[in-house]
């Protein structure tokens, strides 16, 4: 066995805009072993996908094609790569951390008595040989991960640790392969795509937001922060736990499952900073977060920082910002 | 139906973290350990969904004695039954050997429908649930926000990235991982947990871990940082007057 093979996400022949973060890990990966990178795209009809990796640096690009591939299944999806993978026989295959590969490559692996590494922010070499990089404890650790098993090495990456544009550019030729597919293999049924009512919140243009987490307590507390939204002029937003309580409506939830922002300034209180937080507001210009933990992951991404109690900092900072603006 | 919850211990999120002296796990000395916050949602899917069609609720955990606490509270909170699948080596399995002790109960059992957690706070895999599935051989789906009961077996909500959702039909037995935020969580009550001394606990003991594994974890440490924040530090009113500074004349939003 060798080579890596990396697996791309589409759909309805779209990218996923994390498959080329992983195509790019992927032939690091390969660089790093001195073996060959190929990549491979399950669906329907993913002739045109195809052909755009034609201009990568792969030695293969498999085009895996089922109509019984056209709408995404765990089943399908796992039957599918399970006879590529066996036919390839690589050693190590990768994927963009995406919620798809989250439903089906644990499965994929167990087939082949193998652990997928899941959501990988680096790959080293050290005195162990080649180790994979994940965090622990919503990003207060890392860990460093090595396959013991026999078999191909499952490795999913996380979102925005490999760059897109590091693809390197070269040829690569196309070969289609039609894997054996029963309708009755596929279990479940899934229906068609939907959103919740029109998001009511467009936190995408705001210039200004202010960003607030867990560590505000209870709901009652949320006025302070709203306090210095206003302030500022500023769009409130939340993580997750504040919206799953109800705290603050859905659609202010900034993340993965809510809205990307890249506002001017991004500010957050009492967030820790999980990485399904920080896709949705990586982008931004200038990050301050104020947070009572100096171990914080918030402060990776944050431009300047404030080790306390939110409770004291928040309201002396909205007690500043209106002297500033009323002088 | 049938419903078997997997709840694991994991360390209170606000917990002060230490690598251990051997460089391989965190210092456990003095954490304090809580329910996996999904893991609640699960409990609470499944609850609901009992309430609704009939059926018992049976929670499950894998791990050291201390985890009895988080099963005494899923019963407080209305599950019937629990099971702890003692094991003190957890850290010498990996995914597939924690899936593994979790099959190995469940089989006894033979429920109609699983629920996990989609994602651990510790390690943050978010795999076991899928694994289990495979090895039990019963479809599954994650990342599920509703659980619907139907004539055929179930109709589920599944989430998908940026706000987008996705309805799944699927047959039973099933095995779904729940995400947070599906439902509102329930206190256990003073009935409640009285109540939950009086159900059955019962305890197994986990299957040797296998000799080999797929996957080792070598090393735990804290994150190098990457990036060069500027700390302001001071009494409030003084951090305040610097943060002005900053958002006057290099954020420039005021
Ligand atoms: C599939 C999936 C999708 C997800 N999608 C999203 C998403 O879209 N958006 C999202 O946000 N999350 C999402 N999450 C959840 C995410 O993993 C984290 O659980 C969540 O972001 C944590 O929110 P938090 O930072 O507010 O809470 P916590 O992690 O609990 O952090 C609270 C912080 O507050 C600090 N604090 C406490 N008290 C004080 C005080 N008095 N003063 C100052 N600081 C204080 C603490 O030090 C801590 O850092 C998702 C998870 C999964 C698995
Ligand atoms: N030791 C355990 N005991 C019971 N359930 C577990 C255990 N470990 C993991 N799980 C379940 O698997 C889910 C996913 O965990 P993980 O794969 O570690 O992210 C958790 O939310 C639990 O529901």
């Amino acid at each position: 066995m060798s080579g890596v093979l990396v697996v791309l996400e589409q759909r309805g022949g779209t990218w996923n805009r994390m498959s080329f973060e992983a195509l790019a890990a992927g032939q690091q990966l390969a660089a790093k072993l001195g073996v060959e990178c190929s990549a491979a795209v399950v669906g329907q009809a993913v002739q045109p996908l195809v052909a755009e990796l034609a201009g990568k640096k792969l030695a293969k690009v498999l085009a895996v094609e089922h109509v019984l591939l056209k709408e995404y299944t765990a089943d399908g999806y796992v039957l599918a790569l399970e006879q590529v993978v066996k036919q390839e026989a690589p050693a190590y295959v990768v994927f963009p951390h995406t919620y798809q590969v989250r439903d089906f490559a644990p499965a994929l692996a167990t087939k082949f008595k193998q652990v997928l590494i899941s959501d990988v922010i680096a790959m080293q070499d050290g005195s162990a040989g080649l180790v994979f990089v994940r965090q622990l404890l919503q990003g207060k650790l890392n860990a460093d991960y090595k396959q013991t098993g026999e078999g191909p090495c499952f490795v999913s990456v996380q979102a925005g640790t490999f760059r897109a544009e590091a693809v390197e550019a070269g040829t690569a030729a196309a070969v289609t392969v039609t894997p054996a597919l029963t309708a009755e293999q596929i279990r479940n049924k899934p229906g068609e795509l939907f959103r919740e009512s029109a998001q009511t919140v467009d936190l995408s243009a705001a210039p200004v937001i202010v960003s607030v987490g867990r560590g505000i307590g209870e709901q009652d507390n949320i006025s302070i922060v709203e306090e210095l939204a206003t302030a500022l002029g500023a769009e409130l937003a939340a993580s997750r736990p504040i919206c799953d309580n109800g705290w603050l409506p859905m659609a202010r939830q900034v993340g993965s499952s809510g809205q990307t922002v890249s506002p001017k300034l991004y500010l957050a209180v009492g967030i820790s900073g999980a990485i399904q937080h920080l896709v949705g507001m990586k982008g931004s210009k200038a990050v301050i977060a104020i947070n009572k933990d100096e171990n914080a992951p918030i402060f990776e991404v944050s431009d300047y920082g404030v080790v306390g109690d939110l409770f004291e900092i928040v309201p002396a900072l909205t007690k500043a910002v209106l002297a500033a603006k009323g002088a | 139906m049938k419903i078997l919850v997997a709840v694991k211990q994991v360390p209170e999120r606000d917990a002060q973290i230490r690598v251990a002296g051997d460089g391989k796990w965190i210092d456990e000395g003095d954490l304090s350990y809580t329910i996996n916050e999904p893991d609640a949602y699960a409990l609470e899917e499944a609850l609901q969904l009992k309430e609704k069609n009939g059926g018992e609720v049976v929670v499950m955990c894998a791990g050291p004695d201390r985890v009895l606490s988080t099963l005494r509270e899923a019963l407080a909170k209305g599950a019937d039954r629990a099971i702890h699948i003692e094991a003190d080596d957890l850290g010498e399995r990996d995914t597939l050997g924690v899936a593994q002790i979790l099959a190995d109960a469940v089989k006894e059992e033979a429920p109609d429908l699983i629920l996990t957690g989609l994602q651990s706070d510790d390690l943050g895999l978010g795999q076991t649930g899928v694994v289990l599935a495979a090895l039990l051989g019963i479809p599954h789906a994650t990342i599920i926000m509703q659980v619907e009961k139907t004539e055929a077996g179930l109709t589920v909500k599944r989430e998908l990235e940026d706000g987008w959702f996705q309805q799944v039909e699927m047959p039973l037995p099933a095995l779904l991982t729940i995400q947070s935020g599906g439902n509102k969580l329930r206190y256990a009550t003073l009935m409640g947990i009285k109540k939950a001394k009086t159900k059955e606990t019962k305890t197994v003991t986990a299957a040797a871990a296998a000799g080999s594994r797929a996957i080792t974890l070598e090393r735990v440490y804290l994150p190098e940082k990457q990036k060069k924040t500027e700390m302001l530090t001071g009494t409030p009113a003084e951090i305040a007057a610097k943060l002005v500074e900053k958002l006057k004349f290099e954020v420039r939003v005021i």
